[in-house]
C-alpha cells in the first residue's frame, strides 16, 4: 500500500480527535453540570466504540476484500485500549481519589464495576503483545488464540454499559447489537468452513 | 512509440518533480482536512455540547442567594435547570431543558381528592396564594450527584389542611401531567407514564416536604417541574415529582413509578441513606454538581435531626 505512514498518521490523528474535543469543551465548560461523570461516559464508549471497529476489519476485508485495513487493526486496538486507560485512570482519580482498597471494594462489591474492569484486565495482555516482535516470539496461531480474547472483552464491555444504564437501554442495545452482528458474523463463517470441509472430506 | 523509450517524450509533457511533491501534499491536506472534520462533527452530533448561549434572562438579573445550606454553596441556575431527570421529555438530562421548552403550564388544574373531608380542584393561581417561601435545600439524586437548591413554596401541609384529611387517610398519592403530545420520551425510557409517586402522610405533613413553585425567586422552569412538584429534600430525587396534576389521600401504599420500574433497586421509601447502597452502585458518596471528587452522603441528606423520628423502630435496610 502507498503513503502507509501517512495513512497510520490520519488514523492517529482521526482517533485523537474525541479526546481533543472533549478537552477543548471541557476547557470552555461545556461538558455539561457534571463533566467527570460526562468524561467517563464519553470515554467508556470510546473504548467499546474502537473495540468494535477493530472487530469490524475482519468482516471488511473478506466482504469487500479491503485488505490493507489490516495494517491498522492493531492500531484500532490500541486505541481501544487507551481510551480504557483513560476511563479508568478518571474513575480512580475523580470517583475513587487514588484510594486503592476502595477501589478493590468497588470491584467486589459492585457487579457492574467487575465486569469493566475484568474487560480492561484482558486488554492488557493484549496490548502488550501488539508488536511484530511479540507476534513473532508467540507464534501466530498462538498470538491469534490469545487474541481471541478480544471477542471476551467487547461482550463485557457491553454488559458494563448496559448494567450502569437506569432504565432507558437504548444505546447500550445498539453496541449489543452491533457486537451480536460481528459475533454472528464468525459463527457463520466457521459454520460455512466446517460444511465445506465435511463436504471435502465426503469425497 | 516504444514503451521503453522515455527518450522521446517531450519534456514539456512531465510534471516537474516540485508540482509532483506540491500536489501530492495538496491532496494529503484534503485527506487530513476532510477526515479530522468529518471525525469532529460525527462526535459533534453526538456530543452536542452544552448550549453556547449567554445565560437566560432569568438567570443573569437573579443575584445568586448567599443563603447557603450549612456552609454549603448554592448551584447555580444554569446547572440547576440544564441537568434533569425527566423522563417524560427526554432519558438524556443534558437535554430536557430545550425539550421542555414550550410545554404548557397554563391554564393548570390539580385535583385534590381521596379520603379528604373537603375535597377540591385547585387552579394554580390558588395554590400560588398557598405562599411562596424561599427553601434552599440539598437535593440528593438516587444516581449519587447532589446540588444545593433554592426552592419557592409552600409546605405541602396548608394545602392538606384544606381538604381536610379524614382518620382513615394513611398515605398520600402524587400523578404527574402526561401528554404525549407535549412530552416525547424515548420509547426505550423503561418507565411507564403518567409517573406516580407517594409519600406517608406523616411525611407529607412535615414542615420540611414543600411543594415547590419557584426557582432563584421565579417561576419554576418547565425542565424543572413547572408548574408545581413536590420536594421531599431528605429522600432521593425521585420522589420529587414533577407537573403534579392529581393529589388522593388513600389507606393504602400507592404504587410508585420506579418501584413498579424495578423494586429491587427502589422501594417507596427511598430515603437517603449512604448506609443502604443500591444494587449496582454504592450511595455511601456523591457528586456535588460544581465540584470534582466525591463527598461523603449525610443519612437522611443531611436533615436527620428533622425527620429520624419519622422512622423509629424501623428496619431501614427493608425498608428501603
Amino acid at each position: 500500500m502507498k503513503d502507509l505512514k501517512f495513512y497510520k498518521f490520519i488514523l492517529v490523528v482521526n482517533g485523537l480527535v474525541p479526546l481533543l474535543l472533549l478537552a477543548f469543551d471541557g476547557s470552555r465548560g461545556q461538558l455539561g453540570a457534571n463533566p467527570i461523570e460526562f468524561f467517563l461516559r464519553a470515554t467508556g464508549v470510546l473504548t467499546l466504540l474502537f473495540l468494535l471497529v477493530t472487530l469490524l476489519v475482519t468482516p471488511l476485508r473478506k466482504g469487500f476484500g479491503w485488505n490493507d485495513l489490516i495494517k491498522f487493526r492493531r492500531m484500532l486496538g490500541l486505541f481501544s485500549f487507551f481510551y480504557g486507560c483513560v476511563h479508568l485512570i478518571t474513575y480512580s482519580i475523580f470517583d475513587k481519589s487514588l484510594n486503592v482498597p476502595g477501589i478493590v471494594a468497588d470491584v467486589i462489591q459492585r457487579p457492574f464495576i467487575a465486569v469493566g474492569m475484568i474487560a480492561f484486565i484482558i486488554l492488557v495482555p493484549l496490548a502488550i503483545t501488539s508488536t511484530n516482535g511479540m507476534v513473532k516470539r508467540l507464534g501466530g496461531k498462538r498470538w491469534a488464540r490469545l487474541h481471541r480474547l478480544t471477542y471476551v472483552a467487547a461482550v463485557l464491555g457491553v454488559i458494563h454499559f448496559w448494567m450502569i444504564v437506569k432504565s432507558d437501554v437504548f444505546y447500550p442495545a445498539i453496541f449489543g447489537l452491533a457486537l451480536a452482528s460481528l459475533l454472528l458474523y464468525r459463527l457463520y463463517v466457521i459454520l460455512k468452513t466446517k460444511s465445506v470441509q465435511a463436504r471435502a472430506v465426503g469425497k | 512509440m516504444g514503451s521503453d523509450d522515455y527518450s522521446k517524450i517531450d519534456p514539456k509533457g512531465i510534471t516537474p518533480e516540485s508540482l509532483y511533491l506540491n500536489r501530492r501534499n495538496f491532496i494529503r491536506a484534503g485527506i487530513f482536512a476532510g477526515t479530522v472534520a468529518a471525525t469532529g462533527l460525527t462526535y459533534r452530533l453526538f456530543n452536542p455540547g452544552t448550549s453556547t448561549e449567554a445565560p437566560s434572562e432569568t438567570a443573569e438579573t437573579q443575584p445568586t442567594p448567599q443563603i447557603t445550606v450549612a456552609g454549603e454553596k448554592v448551584n447555580s441556575f444554569q446547572d440547576i435547570t440544564n441537568y434533569n431527570n425527566y423522563y417524560e421529555f427526554s432519558t438524556g438530562k443534558t437535554a430536557v431543558a430545550k425539550k421542555a421548552a414550550g410545554f404548557k403550564t397554563r391554564p393548570w388544574k390539580v385535583e385534590v381528592g381521596g379520603l379528604v373531608g373537603n375535597p377540591k380542584t385547585f387552579d394554580i393561581e390558588e395554590l400560588l396564594g398557598f405562599g411562596q417561601e424561599e427553601r434552599i435545600y440539598r437535593f440528593r439524586c438516587v444516581e449519587a450527584w447532589s446540588m444545593v437548591i433554592p426552592w419557592m413554596g409552600s409546605p405541602l401541609r396548608r394545602l392538606l389542611d384544606a381538604v381536610e384529611p379524614t382518620p382513615e387517610a394513611k398515605y398520600v398519592a402524587f400523578q404527574s401531567a402526561y401528554d404525549p403530545r407535549q412530552m416525547q420520551s424515548s420509547f426505550s425510557a423503561g418507565i411507564d407514564f403518567p409517573y406516580v409517586e407517594g409519600l406517608r402522610l406523616d411525611e407529607a405533613m412535615h414542615p420540611l416536604t414543600i411543594l415547590a413553585t419557584g426557582l432563584y425567586r421565579k417561576p419554576i422552569p418547565n425542565q424543572n417541574g413547572a408548574p408545581i412538584r413536590l420536594v421531599v429534600p431528605w429522600k432521593y430525587g425521585f420522589k420529587s415529582i414533577k407537573a403534579i396534576t392529581k393529589i388522593t389521600l388513600t389507606d393504602t401504599e400507592p404504587p410508585t413509578t420506579w418501584n413498579i420500574a424495578n423494586s429491587d433497586e427502589y422501594g417507596f421509601y427511598s430515603n437517603v441513606n449512604p448506609n443502604v447502597d443500591h444494587p449496582r452502585w454504592s450511595q455511601a458518596s456523591e457528586r456535588r454538581i460544581g465540584e470534582y471528587g466525591m463527598r461523603e452522603t449525610l443519612m437522611f441528606n443531611g436533615y436527620g435531626d428533622e425527620v429520624a423520628h419519622l422512622y423509629e423502630g424501623m428496619d431501614l435496610k427493608k425498608y428501603f
